[in-house]
């Protein structure tokens, strides 16, 4: 790579007045949309079919949230201008992570890391653990860090897992991360390190472009408006996210997460022990006699004392420790009581007690160990006996510093980093160029993967409710969320103009003039906005996707909420990078588009006889007639995507 | 409650305990055998094939109810415990006073 592509930044003054222009017209923007579904609300419902009516307004209601939400971001899309020189003297580990890809793929990546100018050491991070990957990567001068045995058995937890390996393995100041086809520019290192004078900046993260897409973009794979003016506006409010490659990183940020991150969760795990424990004691002394109530208020009593300890802020090993202790004498005490009884039951039996062994010592400890102690009655106070591990020992390592709450480590990552009171950087300058998937099968498998990980840290971390964030920053997590709930929206818009025009059935009002000039000025306002914002960029891809992909937003939504609380698996794919050409034309991809087309298109001839035959009314019809070829438009680039046999180097690249 | 009974011999009852002999159930096996007695039965075998665990209450319970048996003129026995249960009884030298039989049926074969 010879060229870097940095866009056209044409100086401090020509941003802010561009950004001027900009929010003046995102304000006019929102007046009228607000201004149109104020009106739905208040005056326009058809509540005669309020079924689809209020569906309907629903669905605009989310559209005009979502809106404000793109508007609050690019207000300060302010692109960035030449970065400070960078550090002196930082020493920066080069990370390049694999799973599956073929060997000359991480090879050429690795290959260019090397070539970095910045002195670095670049490691393969190789989670497939491969011989002749580590021959190779060991004969070029890199470092080869694959899963050890203490894996074995415990949760990987995908990418963050091997990152987790890795950084437990190394030692640099800096960390940058480059998925395995991310081919860096030489001066990534120069042209990023400079943030970091700043001590409080964590993460520097710059765009993922990709060398393999014809200009036409069939699939969808670049992603100009994120990253372009939305990590942009995320920047401007102290929330540029973290994308998982072509990011570098403070090793110290990672770690206070990774400690932080562990003495919460064994918090956590202690109090949420002992509190089961303590339920299951309770439920316990309900069923048994009177004989064990009292051992079993003693358990209850010395339960409670712990947690109100933790509650206090005591330290957990001298709680837990004290806990342990205190059940150990209440066993055996327990054990004393059991065996003096049977001493006199023996003696009026008529056996001579001293024969047997029951007052040794020996056997009142052994008689009162964890393993048969009766506190074990309450099967719960076992169970909290060895809950009590301090050692974190469900998980390979104790300190995990990325996010494992999510298939999308990055994004979990960096909304904690910024909880925890880090910034962030986004730098608009390529510096690495990787392979998109070239097949829709796979591209879809990645973008539901993106989605399904979004959602998970929506339900496990909600950004709204999570302590440290500014509000600005959880505006900015609360967007890219609230995004992908729109797969539900899109489902209404179909379905009301299907409706209106098969069957008519109205779900506003009226159609007339009030509805036009409300809607129409929005409407115009709304698309201009995204061009404005997006500087000449090519988004139409984008938001065809956004609406085309329902059935994707759609699942992404349930899996995640049904993995979240209900413990199932996702069914998680690691996205190939090499051999993600489609064979065939796989129709069975986009059913669910498919047949909706369908039914767009019978409403069209349904609703065009009607209007013939003079049942329809006129305007009502045309507005549904533009609103169905709107949708069909959108879906269209569904029909190049199931095509599309992968990218052809002869045509141009954009 | 109580543990149920079935009858062997038209005067041996096997009282067939399941699950966990402990704290909570020593006084269920104690019901059980005072019933049993109450109700006439002479000859007593504790069925621990299905028990999983016992602890020192469970052995006193055992003890006590060998001694509500003879107080009413008959005996008890067990029989089918698993290796926990064998472990108690060895770790106290209660074996000594209630042999293990390997089943009901072999308990009272005398």
């Amino acid at each position: 790579m010879t060229t870097r592509r940095s866009r056209d930044y044409r100086g401090e003054q020509a941003e802010s007045r561009r950004l001027l222009w900009l929010r003046i017209w995102t304000v006019l923007t929102l007046a009228l949309g607000f201004n149109y579904v104020g009106w739905r609300w208040l005056a326009s419902i058809n509540w005669s079919a309020w079924w689809i009516a209020v569906p309907l307004v629903l669905a605009e209601t989310y559209s005009i949230i979502d809106l404000t939400l793109f508007s609050l971001t690019i207000w300060r899309s302010r692109q960035r201008g030449e970065p400070p020189p960078p550090l002196d003297d930082a020493t920066v580990d080069v990370f390049i992570t694999t799973y599956n890809e073929p060997p000359e793929l991480v090879l050429n990546t690795l290959q260019a890391a090397i070539t970095i100018s910045y002195p670095h050491q670049t490691w393969v991070l190789d989670d497939g653990d491969r011989e002749e990957l580590r021959a190779a990567t060991e004969q070029l001068g890199a470092g080869y860090i694959t899963r050890g045995d203490e894996w074995h058995g415990k949760p990987r937890h995908a990418k963050a897992g091997n990152l987790n390996n890795a950084l437990m393995q190394t030692h640099g100041e800096f960390i940058l991360v480059l998925d395995a086809d991310m081919v860096a520019d030489p001066a990534i290192l120069d042209r990023t390190l400079g943030y970091f004078a700043d001590e409080k900046v964590a993460l520097v993260q710059t765009p993922q472009h990709f060398i393999n897409v014809p200009a036409s973009d069939p699939l969808g794979s670049q992603a100009p408006l994120f990253y372009g003016p939305i990590q942009e506006g995320k920047d401007g409010w102290g929330a540029a996210f973290f994308c998982g490659s072509n990011a570098v990183l403070r090793r110290e940020a990672l770690m206070d997460l990774g400690i932080t991150g562990y003495v919460a969760a064994t918090q956590r795990t202690v109090v949420n022990r002992l509190k089961e424990a303590r339920g299951l004691v309770w439920r316990t002394m309900r069923r048994a006699d009177a004989a064990s109530a009292p051992i079993l208020t003693k358990t209850r009593d010395a339960i409670d004392h712990a947690l109100g300890e933790i509650g206090r802020g005591e330290p957990i090993a001298e709680v837990t420790y004290e806990l342990q202790r205190d059940l150990h004498q209440l066993s055996h005490a327990q054990v004393g009581t059991d065996l003096a009884q049977l001493a006199s039951d023996l003696d009026e039996l008529g056996f001579d007690q001293s024969a047997f062994n029951i007052d040794s010592d020996e056997v009142i400890a052994r008689l009162a160990a964890i393993d048969i102690s009766p506190l074990n009655a309450v099967e719960a106070v076992e169970r909290t006996l060895r809950a009590i591990d301090i050692g974190r020992s469900d998980e390979a390592q104790a300190v995990l510093p990325m996010a494992t709450i999510s298939v999308t480590e990055d994004m979990a990552t960096a909304m904690r980093l910024h909880a925890r009171g880090w910034t962030s950087v986004y730098s608009n300058e390529t510096l690495a160029e990787g392979l998109a998937p070239e097949g829709l099968s796979v591209s879809l498998t990645q973008r539901l993967r993106w989605a399904q990980g979004t959602m998970q840290v929506f339900f496990r971390e909600n950004p709204l409710v999570v302590r440290g964030l500014t509000l600005p920053q959880r505006m900015m997590y609360l967007s890219t969320m609230w995004s992908y709930l729109s797969g539900f929206a899109t489902v209404v818009y179909l379905l009301a103009p299907i409706l209106f025009l098969t069957a008519g059935v109205l779900p506003v009002n009226s159609y007339a003039a009030p509805f036009f000039l409300r809607f129409l000025p929005f409407m115009v306002a709304n698309q201009l906005l995204f061009v404005f914002a997006s500087r000449g960029l090519p988004t139409w891809r984008g938001q065809q996707y956004t609406l085309a992909l329902f059935p994707v937003w759609i699942k992404a939504c349930w899996t995640a909420a049904a993995n979240v609380w209900a413990g199932r698996p996702l069914g998680f794919a690691v996205t190939p990078k090499a051999n993600t050409r489609a064979t065939s034309v796989q129709w069975g991809l986009i059913g669910w588009q498919l047949a909706a087309s369908i039914a767009l298109i019978i409403s069209i001839v349904v609703g065009t006889i009607w209007l013939v035959v003079g049942h329809a009314e006129p305007i009502g019809t045309l507005i549904n007639l533009a609103w169905v070829v709107f949708d069909l438009v959108s879906m269209s680039a569904l029909v190049g995507a199931v095509r599309y046999r992968g990218f052809d180097a002869s045509e141009e690249t954009p | 409650m109580s543990y149920p009974i079935d009858e062997l011999d038209p005067d041996v009852g096997v009282i067939r305990v399941d699950g966990r002999l402990n704290m909570v159930t020593a006084g269920q096996l104690k019901d059980t055998v005072i019933e049993a007695v109450a109700a006439g039965r002479q000859r007593l075998v504790i069925d621990l094939t299905k028990a999983t665990f016992m602890d020192s209450s469970g052995l006193g319970a055992l003890i006590g109810a060998l001694k509500t048996a003879r107080a009413a003129g008959g005996d008890l026995r067990i029989a089918g415990a698993n290796e926990q249960v064998l472990m108690v009884l060895q770790l106290s030298n209660m074996d000594r006073i209630l042999r293990p039989y390997e089943t009901p049926e072999s308990a009272f074969a005398d």
